[in-house]
């Protein structure tokens, strides 16, 4: 287990300086060494989510410095969860954009295993300041992948995107700073030690820069009122970078669950739960706004990037709880929101592609090349979306709603949740029944059937549905969420475990520490803190 | 000293803030630049504000400045100034391309999502 933790993080990268220097004009060359490395990363986070099935968190000291002083990886069953996700995302999207996006500018493949590269190190590091350096790796290569075959819309959208991010990261380094200044470390298992030892002068500060990360995440997360670089910049970037971006939403929603259960979790002391009273709300009007924007859309890219900002309000609603049923039913749902997602962004695009005009508006059209395959997938896509039975997307609502029953926010939930669902509903339909069914009606009634499917002139970018390609990515995205809902069992027990993990923080930060700090600091221990698990741990379980 | 230090940080963050409400991109950008300042310095004076300590170990040291905050600085600095660089270019990219210099939507980008290339 020794070095295994770190090689999907130094993997990608050397693949990306190898596609760089070696492959730079042999586009062959660079997806076989793409494909290669993203296989290669997979397999990996397929053995790290085994070991972290059956072991506490293993802690990796880069460099082998010891753990409060140099940079540690944390590989636990959250970490190891994650980054298997990514893969099985990034997977589908680098076949899909085998399709042809990725010869319409240079570099395509590099910057996409920068982005692997700067993802699974966010999910893996254990060191605040390190969380920020992963976080700016994965946004330059957004950054790139976002303008990859420029126009002049994506390049505005593009601006506002670096803007937004460059200001959220400037904000990132102000509450490091603070956290620093005060307890002196930023080594999370360290913080979460010293955070509630503060003495109360200084509270004030460590709440201060509790609150700016918090902003910084809800950024990345798109809750809002910070969601509104999300919708401009999805629906601008080409379909492969739109349905990998789907993950980097949850990067942020994983943050926001990773610090807030951690370091200001139950042993924060006085500054225990921060978050819950800032998210919860934010959640539920996020989930809201997503839905109208659902109703609102007048294409279709807006309609999945705006369900995409109702699903992170849902996810938020979840981790918000911050008890093990909610949070374990969040980590469920966040797995298939980002499939969904995923697959939805890809399908849109070969819609898109096959109507005769070319364009994302929801208007009527003449008939779809290959109709009824990909009417077939964007009716599966939309169930899933919108959490109808009998797809994960329901599974993952169900138990969200059962995690928040017995909770003081259960009728806010309920209500929310299950009225947006019949918003999502309606949206969806609205759009599929305009997509497919009145196409064909319109085109009868103009211009009679008489008019042969192959006259009308489609886009020839070389990436159209006309390839298989992009059916089986889009495909293989929908067989995921098949799996997830067909072993919702087995995969809602490893998030249970999980979720008791993360909440508990004690496995986590023995791993980094060791049991000594652990037992000297008294973590966990005293009446206090202990009043306080009582008070929030069980929750969930009181019904 | 740590009031003459937080005023100016105060105000240069102030100053970036304005800037980077304005809009057009290019006092966007040198809010950015003022903001990415200000953080820095903030950075740097989270490790006390000290004259003359040495950052490492040493046997007639009688205080000792922080060193971590220094390499934090550095990092901070180097990511501010490659991202910088990154808007200057996107900027002057969007110029060219719509012949204008605002940050929103413009009449020549709606007419380009009616028609996309």
């Amino acid at each position: 287990m020794t070095h295994w933790t770190i090689l999907p993080i130094v993997v990608p990268a050397l693949t990306a300086a190898l596609i760089v220097l070696l492959a730079r004009q042999d586009l062959v060359l660079q997806r076989f060494l793409s494909v290669l490395s993203a296989l290669a990363v997979f397999v990996i986070s397929v053995g790290l989510v085994v070991h972290a099935t059956g072991n506490p968190p293993y802690s990796y000291e880069l460099g082998n410095w010891p753990a409060p002083f140099g940079i540690v990886l944390v590989l636990d069953r959250l970490s190891a969860a994650m980054v298997l996700v990514t893969m099985l995302l990034v997977l589908a999207v680098l076949i899909y954009s085998f399709a042809g996006w990725d010869k319409r500018g240079r570099h395509f493949h590099a910057l996409f295993q920068f982005q692997i590269m700067g993802i699974n190190g966010a999910f893996l590091t254990g060191d605040l300041f390190n969380l920020f350096v992963f976080f700016e790796v994965l946004l330059i290569a957004s950054y790139g992948l976002m303008l990859h075959g420029s126009g002049a819309t994506r390049l505005k959208s593009g601006m506002q995107y670096v803007v937004v991010n460059l200001m959220g990261s400037s904000l990132f380094l102000v509450a490091m700073a603070l956290l620093y200044g005060v307890t002196g470390t930023l080594n999370m298992a360290d913080l979460a030690l010293r955070v509630g030892q503060v003495e109360s002068g200084n509270l004030a500060l460590v709440q201060v820069g509790a609150l700016l990360l918090l902003t910084v995440f809800a950024i990345k997360a798109a809750l809002v009122p910070l969601h509104f670089w999300l919708p401009a910049t999805y629906a601008a970037a080409a379909a492969p970078v739109a349905a990998l971006f789907a993950i980097m939403t949850k990067v942020g929603g994983y943050s926001i669950l990773r610090v807030y259960t951690l370091i200001f979790g139950e042993h924060a002391g006085d500054i225990a739960w921060i978050a819950q009273d800032w998210i919860m709300p934010a959640a539920l009007v996020t989930l809201v706004v997503g839905m109208f924007g659902v109703m609102a859309g007048r294409s279709l890219r807006d309609l999945i990037c705006f369900s995409v900002i109702g699903s992170m309000g849902t996810l938020m609603v979840a981790f918000a709880l911050f008890n093990e049923a909610a949070v374990s039913a969040g980590l469920y749902y966040m797995v298939h929101s980002t499939f969904i997602a995923g697959a939805l962004f890809l399908i849109a695009e070969m819609v898109i592609n096959g109507r005769s005009d070319g364009q994302d508006t929801l208007a009527f059209g003449l008939p779809l090349h290959r109709e009824a395959l990909l009417s077939g997938l964007f009716f599966l896509a939309a169930i899933g979306m919108v959490g109808m039975p009998p797809l994960s997307g329901f599974v993952g609502k169900l138990l969200i709603l059962d995690g928040a029953t017995g909770t003081p926010y259960v009728a806010w939930i309920w209500v929310v949740i299950l009225s947006t669902s019949l918003f999502n509903i309606i949206g969806f339909s609205r759009a599929g029944s305009i997509l497919f069914w009145k196409s064909q009606a319109e085109a009868a009634s103009q211009s009679g059937p008489s008019v042969p499917m192959e006259s009308v002139s489609r886009k020839d970018n070389g990436h159209g549905p006309e390839s298989g390609l992009g059916i089986s990515s889009a495909a293989f995205l929908l067989g995921l969420i098949g799996l997830l809902t067909a072993f919702s069992g087995p995969v809602s027990q490893y998030f249970d475990t999980t979720a008791a993990q993360l909440l508990d923080g004690r496995p986590y930060i023995e791993a980094v520490l060791g049991s000594d700090a652990l037992v000297e600091s008294g973590f966990g221990s005293s009446p206090e803190a202990d009043g306080m698990e009582d008070g929030l741990g069980e929750e969930g379980d009181m019904q | 000293m740590e009031m003459l230090v937080s005023s100016g940080i105060g105000l240069i963050a102030a100053c970036g803030v304005y800037l980077l409400l304005r809009g057009r991109t290019f006092p966007v950008i040198l809010g950015l630049t003022l903001l990415s300042h200000a953080v820095n310095l903030v950075l740097f004076s989270m490790g006390r504000l000290n004259v003359g300590l040495p950052p490492i170990i040493s046997k007639d040291a009688t205080g000792y400045a922080d060193p971590l905050p220094q390499a934090l600085v550095l990092t901070a600095i180097v990511i501010a100034f490659g991202m910088t660089a990154l808007a200057v270019v996107l900027a002057l990219r969007g110029y060219l391309e719509t012949g204008e210099d605002s940050i929103n939507a413009t009449r020549s980008e709606t007419a380009e999502q009616r028609d996309p290339s």
